[in-house]
């Protein structure tokens, strides 16, 4: 590299000035607002730290909305993640129409966060929708899936889940690397396929695991059409998770100030559970050639 | 005679051994063949299970209402394409055509510049040296791992500012900057696995390093590349929070707001519109898909992400 110094700044530039005008700035500013009411009329006025107080003590909507959303993202990661390593797990084998299966797992991923699909959500789970027809065939009730405040949060949940496939395929680009040599041993030491699973596989990738874990957390603590679209919310402020709330605050009454504080919040959850993880990952992820003694 | 029987036992030793092992061989078999048909049987029960809805989805788009909710089944009992032509109509004075051209719109200038800005931003973090390298590698990685909930309504204020609320401005600058951290860090990866030895010897024919860039990395990226523009034009076309905060007018609506719209307007019962403007949505999403999968699993196995 014996180039100007300067070049690669320039190659960088674009980036610099988007990284400052539309993340590091509007960051520090978002910081800023959640002390101050704002309605976008009159320019921001400093409250100090009453939005705060007024959201940890007063104000019910905001605390049934974050339990709906802690309860969201406890369901949704692990079932998504135990799911898409299970699958994984299948496909890992010689199979022959591998390539066509991991496609057409992987298509729910492609549409899944479009509103299409959640149109389609709102229809095979009406009450008189595909999902209980076929429950009736087993001679299941009918569910009232958007009536009922457990129901309707696990509707969401399962559209979430169902776009497993790019999980999956992080997984099994995870799994097709380990060597083969590892099982052979232990089958020949008599190890079972679920104590190789347990003891070689699951080791052997708990990079991944962890990669897998930290974005799908980033990601379900920010679902918005999903709930937006399929249930507005309800029923019972059910599905009314945080990005909702932040949404209704913001775009809709205006109080930006207030909305900034709900955002602050929820990103210091999300910063904290980020920040849990990657300490405890110390404890639980192994890197292949690990050098940390 | 002892030699003799010694070696009638060695031999019957080893014809036992020689059968046991065929038998091992054969119940190992079975067993492969076992766990073969059911990973099968699994792998075809979930697909059926996950691309149901879809296959339900297209058929019941050419169903008449009333079978919509009365049929599990995917092939319509009397088949209409109904749905499709009033759907298109829309109850606003535009056509879906009109929003699926503000759909390209949007998607053609983002993801241009996605690829340019990315592609500049890649070369430069991959091969140069320059002071803050590690710290601004940093805050691509913190990028990607920052929530945007945190900084949309600030985001929002500025636009405003600027006064390009109601215009496709802020969908496509932040993404013109290279704002889309994932892409970039992606392109990184890709290009440090690629060694220089071809951008040397262009340097020593006298290229300098734009030329370099232009004829030399970009072909190599050329497979990355398109992953970008294949997640970029696909996020773009499902994006729905974006253009809800920005877009007002109906006119410059894209897709997902017409999709909304059309539920919020459509008469109850007239839900065949609603599924089959659904399909036609989600269809070039779906069709580029199909084209070019090859660089999505590549896309993602490489960069790891999102969905």
């Amino acid at each position: 590299m014996t180039r100007t110094r300067s070049l690669g700044l320039i190659y960088l530039s674009p980036y610099i000035l988007g990284l400052m005008a539309f993340t590091a700035i509007p960051f520090l500013a978002s910081f800023y607002l959640s002390f101050t009411g704002y309605n976008l009329m009159q320019p921001p006025k400093w409250t100090g730290l009453e939005n705060y107080i007024e959201l940890f003590t007063s104000d019910r909507t905001f605390r049934r909305s974050l339990s709906v959303t802690l309860l969201y993202v406890f369901l949704t990661v692990p079932l998504k993640l135990a799911f898409a390593l299970f699958i994984a797990y299948i496909l890992n084998y010689k199979l022959r129409c591998i390539n066509l299966f991991r496609t057409a797992f992987y298509v729910p991923s492609i549409l899944g966060g479009s509103i299409a699909i959640a149109v389609l959500w709102r229809y095979i789970f009406a009450t008189e929708g595909l999902v209980n027809m076929v429950l009736a065939w087993f001679g299941i009730e009918p569910v009232n899936w958007f009536g009922d405040p457990t129901n309707a949060l696990f509707t969401i949940t399962l559209l979430r889940c169902w776009q497993f496939g790019s999980a999956m395929v992080i997984f099994l680009a995870a799994l097709q690397s380990i060597d083969k040599s590892l099982y052979e041993a232990a089958a020949i030491d008599g190890a079972s396929k679920l104590r190789s699973f347990v003891f070689i596989t699951i080791p052997l990738i708990t990079p991944v695991i962890f990669f897998n874990l930290i974005m799908q957390m980033v990601q379900a603590f920010q679902e918005f059409n999903g709930p937006y679209i399929i249930t507005q919310g309800g029923p019972l402020k059910s599905t009314y998770l945080l990005p909702l709330y932040i949404y209704d605050e913001a775009f809709k009454r205006f109080d930006m100030g207030y909305a900034s504080a709900i955002a602050w919040v929820l990103f210091l959850i999300i910063m904290a559970l980020t920040l849990v993880a990657f300490w405890s990952s110390k404890k639980w992820v192994f890197y292949a050639g690990d050098k940390r003694s | 005679m002892s030699d003799i029987s010694h070696a009638s036992d060695v031999f019957t030793a080893g014809a036992d051994a020689l059968a046991e092992a065929r038998r091992h061989q054969r119940i190992q078999q079975r067993r492969a063949r076992i766990s073969a048909i059911l990973r099968y049987a699994v792998l075809l029960g979930v697909g059926l299970v996950m691309l149901y809805p879809l296959i339900w989805l297209v058929g019941a788009s050419f169903k008449t209402n009333a079978e919509i909710f009365a049929n599990p089944g995917f092939i319509p009992r009397e088949p209409t394409t109904e749905g499709y032509v009033q759907g298109w109509e829309t109850s606003t004075p535009y056509t879906f055509g009109r929003f699926f051209w503000n759909s390209f719109l949007i998607i053609l200038p983002k993801t241009i510049g996605t690829a340019i800005s990315c592609t500049m931003v890649a070369y430069g973090f991959a091969r140069f040296d320059f002071p803050l390298k590690k710290l601004l590698f940093t805050s691509v990685i913190a990028i990607l791992l920052l929530p945007n909930v945190v900084t949309r309504i600030p985001q929002y204020i500025l636009f405003r500012e600027l006064g390009w609320l109601d215009s496709f401005l802020p969908l496509w600058v932040p993404s013109a900057m290279a704002g889309d951290a994932f892409f970039v860090f992606m392109l990184v990866q890709f290009l440090r696995a690629i060694p220089d030895d071809m951008e040397q010897a262009a340097r020593v024919d006298g290229c300098n390093s734009w030329q370099t860039l232009l004829f030399v990395v970009v072909p190599m990226l050329a497979p990355a590349l398109i992953s970008v523009c294949l997640f970029q034009f696909m996020w773009t076309m499902n994006d729905f929070l974006g253009p809800l905060i920005y877009i007002s007018s109906v006119d410059k609506y894209p897709v997902s707001l017409a999709l909304k719209l059309s539920i919020d307007t459509t008469e109850a019962f007239e839900w065949n519109r609603i599924l089959a403007m659904s399909v036609l949505t989600i269809t070039p999403a779906l069709a580029v898909f199909f084209m070019a999968q090859k660089y999505f699993i590549e896309g993602i196995s490489a960069g790891g992400i999102k969905g």
